[in-house]
């Protein structure tokens, strides 16, 4: 390997890695509660429109889309993005549609007395949803945000395509440069593995400041790695225990 | 934005014949997935630690890590330990491996919804192991997890662009080389985009009914 390979490539691709996963991750979820939030409308055009929304961005493919932002936007609309822009566009606009569906389903489990009450207590309707539905919905969002988060980070690897220098790039680059293939693509994909670890531990602090700020318990430990760890894959490794009492016996015992 | 109808005709059958292939990586990846997936989920079930462990530790690393960088993997590095494939299948591969990993999930709790009463059953008739799981539970579990499973290939189709980066001649790289020879770069890219939406929104809509219809 070359020497001035981490200064190079690597050390300014995780940079650019690390912020085209934040720049992204905070646009798709300003998108996700936008969206979410709309999907609920009493208006059935805004309904409407924010679910073809969802529908066209979920059905198509983020690598397309990206390229297209990247050859058709200019030419069509004349409209030239800095590439990283443009990749920070593709991919919010994608997992903002993913994570708008979070954001609705969480929004629908709040338990409906929840909203009744508010309306008894004369809330206006943003009130209700700022003081009474989000701070339920929110704890709900946290766990699959956590895993959107990691595919979001998985995903920012397609913006190589496009010449943005990440650490995808890097390691093409560093191919080209050395011949070397084996050495480098191993070093980054334990880059992915260990950022999308960092993630995941930060997202875990952050579900148990939410869970704690509302009273519920810390959530068992079921994240990366920690169903390896914690030794609870033993115990699903066994065969589901017998019924124990005579009711689990006499309900048929399944369930 | 000027749309040329001339250029998309002469795309349509480019579209097409890239399309072909696009179904077939898919299709051929999703069979792979499905095998490699079963093998992972009745791993992570092993008794003995020295199968769960090593196993445990590769489909966490296989599921944090990018598709695109272990397609790389593939097609760079295998070539240098003398195993030579296509790039088509390299791609096969890369998608089978990557999405067996999300799938042994979904078979893991295919398996854990199956009564236990069905495990007495199975033990009370004096059963043996290999044949409790593929005369008993497996035939239950599967069925349970169509829908999950079928949403897995549709978020791999959706993926499946990814095969045009090494080469591979499907929707998204007909239009790339499409672009590179004639510059039209409008007419190709918007209508492989359209491609996807019409084949992944009927295909999630059908899932979303069979869900209901097995009562998720």
């Amino acid at each position: 390997m070359t020497a001035g390979l981490w200064e190079h490539w690597l050390l300014p691709g995780i940079w650019i890695t690390v912020q085209l996963t934040l720049y992204s991750a905070v646009f798709a979820t300003l998108v996700a509660f936008g969206v979410g939030i709309a999907r609920t409308s009493r208006l059935w055009i805004v309904r409407f429109l924010t679910g073809f929304y969802v529908e066209v961005f979920r059905g198509t493919s983020a690598l397309v889309l990206m390229f297209w932002l990247f050859f058709v936007m200019p030419l069509g609309f004349e409209f030239q993005l800095v590439p990283m822009w443009a990749a920070v566009l593709a991919l919010g606009l994608t997992y903002g549609a993913y994570g708008s569906e979070i954001v609705r389903g969480a929004l629908a489990a709040v338990a409906p007395a929840q909203r009744e009450a508010a309306i008894a207590l004369s809330f206006s309707p943003a009130q209700r949803m700022r003081r009474v539905v989000l701070p339920q919905a929110i704890p709900e969002m946290i766990p699959p945000f956590n895993n959107l988060l990691i595919e979001l980070l998985k995903a920012t690897a397609l913006v190589s395509a496009v010449s943005v220098a990440d650490i995808t790039f890097a390691a093409q680059l560093s191919r080209l440069a050395t011949g070397e293939s084996l050495e480098i693509y191993s070093i980054i994909l334990v880059l992915y593995f260990v950022l999308a670890f960092l993630l995941t531990r930060a997202m875990r602090l952050l579900e148990r400041k939410a869970k704690a700020s509302i009273g519920q318990a810390p959530p068992p430990g079921d994240g990366l790695l920690a169903r390896l760890t914690k030794g609870s894959t033993r115990a699903q490794a066994k065969r589901p225990a017998a019924p124990k009492s005579a009711d689990a016996l006499a309900s048929g015992g399944a369930k | 934005m000027t749309w040329n109808w001339d250029v998309a005709r002469d795309f349509l059958p480019e579209l097409l014949d890239g399309l072909l292939i696009t179904l077939q990586a898919t299709a051929l990846g999703s069979v792979l997935a499905f095998a490699l997936g079963l093998v992972w989920a009745l791993a992570l079930r092993s008794s003995t630690r020295f199968v769960r462990w090593p196993v445990g530790v590769f489909v966490e690393f296989i599921r944090n890590t990018p598709l695109l960088v272990q397609l790389f993997f593939f097609y760079w590095v295998l070539p240098s330990w003398d195993i030579k494939f296509s790039a088509l299948t390299t791609g096969v591969i890369a998608l089978g491996l990557h999405y067996s990993t999300y799938v042994a999930e979904v078979y893991r709790a295919g398996i854990d919804g199956v009564p236990v009463g069905q495990w007495e059953a199975a033990t009370a008739l004096n059963m043996a192991r290999g044949r409790t799981w593929f005369v008993v539970i497996l035939p239950q579990a599967i069925r349970r997890v169509v829908p999950a499973l079928g949403n897995y290939v549709i978020a791999m189709l959706k993926d499946s662009p990814m095969i045009a980066l090494i080469g591979v001649t499907d929707m998204l790289q007909k239009a790339r080389s499409e672009g590179a020879t004639s510059f039209q770069y409008i007419e190709p890219y918007t209508m492989v985009g359209i491609a996807f939406i019409l084949i992944s929104y009927p295909a999630s809509l059908l899932m979303r009914a069979l869900e209901r219809r097995l009562g998720h």
